[in-house]
């Protein structure tokens, strides 16, 4: 038993303790699905796949979304973790990069006035 | 939808970065010069690679930088963390106006973005928006690298443990 674990990260053991849960997870890495689809490839009910993808959703590690009839499923804050991480990246890279456009924006600008003037 | 940051003109510029729906990163920022200013800046190979890679950020420095800013023209940066291996960045410019917008491919990758970044004069002062399009959702999560790549180890990890303990 672990006991000891935080609830969450216990709720997130549990849930990636069965095969068919990390094959989910492995499949939502490669890009999302609708229960529908995951059901046929893991060859599975539609019952039994939407109770595999509640103990996900419970752990914060699937999300789901329903449009229509389809509820597609996607990978959770992994997934979103990792794109707010690229967001953070490519707005340190552009500050960086505007900063020293703004430096010689300015040199350019003193350049200008200074031909004027003479 | 979108949100438009504009700061005070007299406060800091801000810079916007999002992404856009499956394939689009649009980064928008606002400089205190006309859109000629800019645009050289832009355009000017001896200026682009003072403020284009910074070394802040990146840990390297361009080695080489071959720009011919025209529509049809290419354009070539070389990078180098000081041993002798270097990394290029190429492409072509598919449209260039000047003092108004630059486009241009990646064409480094398997599925390079193309790249657009227009100059709108705002009464003396240029918003500038940067703005990618990946081919396809695929190749902007390619991009994204984090999550599908980190997992399948996280789950070998937890393989392990699960292993090693009594069930």
């Amino acid at each position: 038993m672990v006991q000891y674990l935080d609830p969450p990260l216990d709720l997130s053991f549990a849930a990636l303790s069965d095969a068919t849960r990390r094959g989910i997870i492995d499949q939502l890495g490669r890009g999302d699905a609708s229960i529908t689809s995951l059901a046929d490839n893991f060859q599975m009910t539609l019952t039994g796949m939407k109770k595999h993808v509640q103990v996900l959703e419970r752990a914060g590690l699937v999300v789901t979304q329903k449009v229509g009839r389809v509820r597609t499923c996607k990978l959770g804050k992994r997934g979103l973790k990792a794109e707010a991480e690229w967001i953070e990246a490519h707005r340190k890279l552009f500050e960086a990069r505007f900063e020293a456009l703004d430096e010689i924006i300015s040199e350019m600008k003193q350049e200008e006035s200074d031909d004027s003037a003479s | 939808m979108t949100q438009q940051v504009n700061s005070a003109s007299s406060g800091p510029n801000r810079t916007s970065v999002e992404r856009r729906g499956d394939r689009e990163l649009v980064v928008t920022r606002t400089f205190n010069a006309p859109p000629s200013t800019v645009y050289r800046a832009w355009s000017q190979p001896e200026l682009f690679q003072r403020w284009w890679v910074p070394k802040s950020v990146s840990g390297v420095s361009l080695v080489s930088c071959d720009m011919d800013v025209r529509t049809g023209g290419k354009y070539r940066l070389e990078f180098g963390a000081g041993g002798s291996d270097t990394m290029a960045f190429y492409g072509k410019y598919l449209e260039v106006v000047p003092n108004e917008r630059i486009v241009w491919t990646n064409d480094e990758g398997e599925e390079g973005a193309i790249t657009t970044v227009t100059f709108k004069d705002q009464g003396g002062r240029t918003l500038l928006n940067f703005h990618e399009v990946y081919p396809s959702k695929e190749a902007l999560e390619e991009a994204l690298q984090g999550s599908a790549a980190a997992l399948p180890e996280q789950l070998e990890q937890l393989d392990e443990l699960l292993s090693s303990i009594d069930q």
